[in-house]
């Protein structure tokens, strides 16, 4: 069984799944409940400054979407940080950690955007004992409009300039954790960095709204007839936070900087392509809140396996390992040619890749009297539609046309790797002549 | 009374009372919306879809259910109503698993294909629960139809009619509406008076005038409905029963299973309909397997269908079969009656098994006797009460019979005794009524 041990800028865990902060890092009773289960670290919930804490609304602080048989696919939030005193959860911390040495256990802060109050919160922290800070520029709802979370990192200037105080007064690891309800995620990624982050976590959770109550004319989740934008999570926003982890990865200005990636994380198979993609560790929520702690043992179990099945021995052999491969699109090769390819014994003749092909693109589908569907290469683009509508796993699959060979669509012979920057239909190719 | 499954004869009240209930209770319990809404999900929406082309009657399926999936059921309604305006019985009578699911996608990938008929169901109960009518009338056209037979067929042709502006007269020579769905169907499959509930359902469209106990040739001749009438529709099913052509026939205790599964449905207390210890039912349709499994749920001791051809020739569905088996029936494939003994009654059927070949069916020497106090004949329906003058080929009507007369259901040519079948030739009947009526194309 592979090895999962895992250190994060310093910050060790017996495997990289932490429970992101969240509603399920706001106690002491969950928290050890976490490690009981095996997760290897916990963020613990939003601290905010000293005073009376915030409130919440007392109405549903949850909205989601399902699938066919309630499978939530998506959650969205307007809870706040930590609704209970500052003093009762640094006490829980700092008895937790004592308890859990061998678990990562990392405090997540959000305070007014002045060095004062950076500086308070961070003297009032220091002896929790806890292994580092992650700075909350992210939720989107509530705070944000206090000109906290992510009203701050939407803002790169702002961004570095308190994860330069955070430098100046702690010696803690800092994590910084950003927004994706923001153009470029790279901006305040390279904001963090010059700040002086030791890692960026990412994503936090997305504006939304999760769907309208079309009798009253509300927004869900609704609190007497009103409701407002929340942090959307989970399954959904999978795609959107891979795309944002390796945008960072690959970036000249952030390359290398450590990023614990958050965004959907339900299986291991998630965690491990959040990895591949540069992440070090990665952070879980909706998956816990929709399953209970214990899915964490699937995804140990899994992440093993897989690095067993791979030869890897240690995480950081996974972790980047596929940003190489992220691109720009102009760089991909426009001589691989693939075309579709039905296979007829795999095939239940439900004729959803020709309609989807007929209807909405390129013609390419053949339908015979007895249902038989085959491809018309003259045709085929291999857009890859047909395999993503088909039911049927494997059953279409796309196959290259190997070097020399005649498309059959363009009459083109396929030829070795060329781009779109050496294009002759490219009109900087022309210019530059 | 102290009657058992034990107790010999033709006999009532063989359970004890609280048995029936369960007994007769709806063979297939309808989805709840959750459980439609995954059974919804499972539909692939395929085009052209192979299990809209298998049904008689062209619903569109994959449209239905999607209507379902999303929380839609009145609009999928409306989708199989304007199709099959009985959609609520053929959803609990169709034999889906020889028609729309068999041929369901999923069913050739997996063997477990989208519950159709469940989902009909579904959709169709849900709108009929609130009492809504989905189709209204045309304008008047002022012309007068007369229907002959309210069974699936005639109220098909009906409903079609009236909401084409046709003012329709329906006649029907038994006490209810239905035809078959009323006295022909299993108890179990139409739970809660539902034929007579979808019939009144669907006289709601008006322009409908029903007129029970009225039989044609005896209270009324067609050439006169023929000369009142725009145009008239015979849907008069199949009235007679074949005869077993065994000795011994006549023997009380022999009956015709669709006589008992009528009375089964009409008795007001099951524990008061007598049936055999020993029942042997005759034949391999869906008659059969109707006769038989009730005469096990209530009470009879043995019950044993004997089938003259082999399983795979059998009429009722492998899953009819099955359902047979599993409540406890013996079929016995590959046997023909030779005479039914007995002194006053019934007492025993002697059987000799046969020989499927080329040149017909072959009765070997060996057999074997069933103890039997209760025969019933299941070995199909013929057409009895035919007008003079009519042509009858292959045992049918056609399904033009006249300038002004149509015909359709069972006692048509063409398609499969089936009630959605019959539904199909009704309707399609009344559109041809109304093309010739009114002039219009199609």
């Amino acid at each position: 069984m592979a090895n999962l041990a895992s250190n994060f800028i310093g910050i060790k865990s017996p495997n990289p799944f932490w429970l992101a902060s969240a509603p399920p890092t706001d106690k002491k009773v969950n928290v050890e409940r976490a490690y009981e289960a095996g997760w290897g670290g916990v963020v613990w919930k939003t601290l905010g400054s000293e005073g009376p804490p915030v409130v919440n609304v007392n109405g549903p602080r949850y909205g989601a979407i399902w699938g066919a048989d309630r499978r939530l696919l998506g959650l969205n939030n307007i809870e706040l940080i930590t609704d209970r005193p500052l003093e009762v959860n640094l006490q829980e911390i700092k008895e937790v950690k004592r308890k859990w040495r061998d678990r990562a256990l990392i405090i997540s802060l959000m305070v007014p955007c002045d060095e004062e109050s950076w500086k308070d919160i961070l003297k009032r922290i220091e002896d929790t004992e806890a292994d580092g800070v992650e700075l909350n520029f992210g939720c989107p709802h509530g705070m944000a409009e206090r000109g906290m979370g992510s009203a701050v990192g939407q803002v790169p200037e702002y961004i570095e300039m308190v994860t330069r105080w955070v430098k100046q007064y702690s010696r803690m690891p800092c994590i910084v954790k950003l927004t994706p309800n923001i153009t470029d995620i790279r901006k305040p990624a390279e904001a963090a960095k010059r700040g002086g982050a030791d890692a960026v976590s990412l994503i936090n959770t997305i504006n939304s709204i999760t769907s309208v109550d079309l009798d009253d004319f509300a927004p869900e989740p609704t609190i007497d007839g009103k409701g407002t934008h929340g942090g959307y999570c989970g399954p959904a926003v999978k795609p959107i936070a891979l795309n944002m982890v390796a945008e960072i990865a690959r970036s000249r200005e952030t390359a290398g900087i450590p990023i614990s990636g958050i965004g959907g994380v339900t299986t291991w198979r998630d965690a491990a392509e959040f990895m591949a993609l540069g992440a070090g560790n990665v952070q879980v929520c909706t998956a816990a809140m929709t399953y209970g702690f214990k899915v964490v043992q699937e995804m140990i179990s899994g992440l093993s396996d897989y690095m067993d099945r791979k030869g890897f021995t240690d995480t950081t052999e996974l972790v980047g390992r596929a940003v190489p491969n992220v691109t720009d699109w102009q760089f991909l090769n426009l001589n691989y040619v693939t075309k579709a390819h039905i296979s007829q014994d795999d095939c239940i003749k439900c004729g959803r890749c020709y309609i989807a092909c007929e209807d909405t693109s390129h013609q390419a589908i053949e339908m015979g009297a007895d249902r038989t569907f085959t491809v018309k290469d003259e045709e085929c683009v291999a857009c890859n539609l047909c395999v993503n509508v088909c039911p049927v796993e494997n059953c279409i699959t796309m196959v290259q046309l190997p070097k020399g060979q005649v498309d059959p669509r363009t009459g083109a012979t396929v030829g070795d790797y060329a781009n779109w920057t050496q294009h002759p239909n490219n009109p900087s190719v022309r210019a530059a002549e | 009374m102290s009657n058992s499954q034990l107790t010999p004869g033709i006999v009532p009240a063989r359970l004890p009372a609280a048995s029936y209930e369960a007994n007769f209770a709806d063979h297939t319990p309808p989805l709840d919306r959750h459980e439609a809404q995954v059974a919804a999900d499972r539909c692939y929406f395929c085009h052209d879809a192979p299990c809209m082309t298998a049904c008689p009657t062209s619903i569109d399926i994959p449209l239905f259910i999607r209507q379902i999936a999303t929380g839609t059921p009145d609009a999928a309604a409306k989708t199989i109503l304007s199709q099959n305006i009985m959609g609520g019985m053929c959803a609990r009578v169709c034999p889906t698993e020889t028609l729309c699911e068999e041929v369901c996608v999923r069913e050739v990938a997996e063997g477990k294909p989208v519950e159709i008929g469940r989902l009909q169901r579904f959709a169709t109960d849900t709108l009929m629960a609130r009492g809504v009518h989905p189709f209204t009338r045309a304008a008047a056209t002022g012309k007068r139809v007369a229907v002959v037979g309210a069974g699936p067929a005639g109220l098909a042709c009906a409903h079609r009619l009236a909401m084409k502006g046709h003012e329709v007269t329906v006649l029907e020579r038994r006490p209810k509406a239905g035809g078959l769905n009323e006295y022909g169907i299993a108890t179990y499959k139409s739970t809660h008076d539902f034929a007579a509930r979808e019939v009144d359902w669907l006289l709601k469209i008006g322009g409908i005038t029903l007129k029970t106990g009225v039989t044609l040739g005896k209270d009324i001749a067609l050439a006169d409905l023929l000369a009142d009438y725009d145009a008239v529709f015979l849907g008069i099913g199949l009235a007679g029963v074949n005869a077993l052509r065994a000795a011994g026939e006549d023997l009380p205790g022999v009956e015709n299973a669709v006589d008992f599964i009528a009375g089964l449905r009409q008795a007001a207390d099951r524990s008061g309909v007598a049936v055999g210890r020993d029942v042997v039912v005759i034949g391999g349709g869906m008659t059969a397997v109707d006769a038989a499994v009730q005469s096990k749920l209530l009470g009879a001791e043995n019950v044993t269908i004997v089938y003259r051809r082999g399983k795979e020739k059998m009429s009722a569905s492998g899953y009819e079969q099955e359902h047979a088996t599993q409540t406890g029936v013996r079929i016995i494939y590959g046997a023909a009656p030779v005479k039914v003994t007995g002194g006053a009654r019934a007492e025993a059927v002697e059987f000799a098994y046969t020989q499927d070949s080329p040149e017909g069916l072959k009765l070997l020497g060996e057999g074997f006797t069933l103890k039997a106090d209760q025969v019933f004949k299941a070995i199909g329906q013929t057409l009895a009460g035919v007008p003079e003058g009519l042509t009858v080929a292959a045992g049918k009507l056609p399904k033009r019979a006249g300038d002004k007369l149509w015909c359709g259901g069972d006692c048509a040519l063409g398609g499969e005794d089936l009630t959605v079948t019959a539904v199909a030739e009704g309707r399609d009947a009344a559109e041809e009524i109304h093309a010739a009526l009114t002039g219009a194309a199609g």
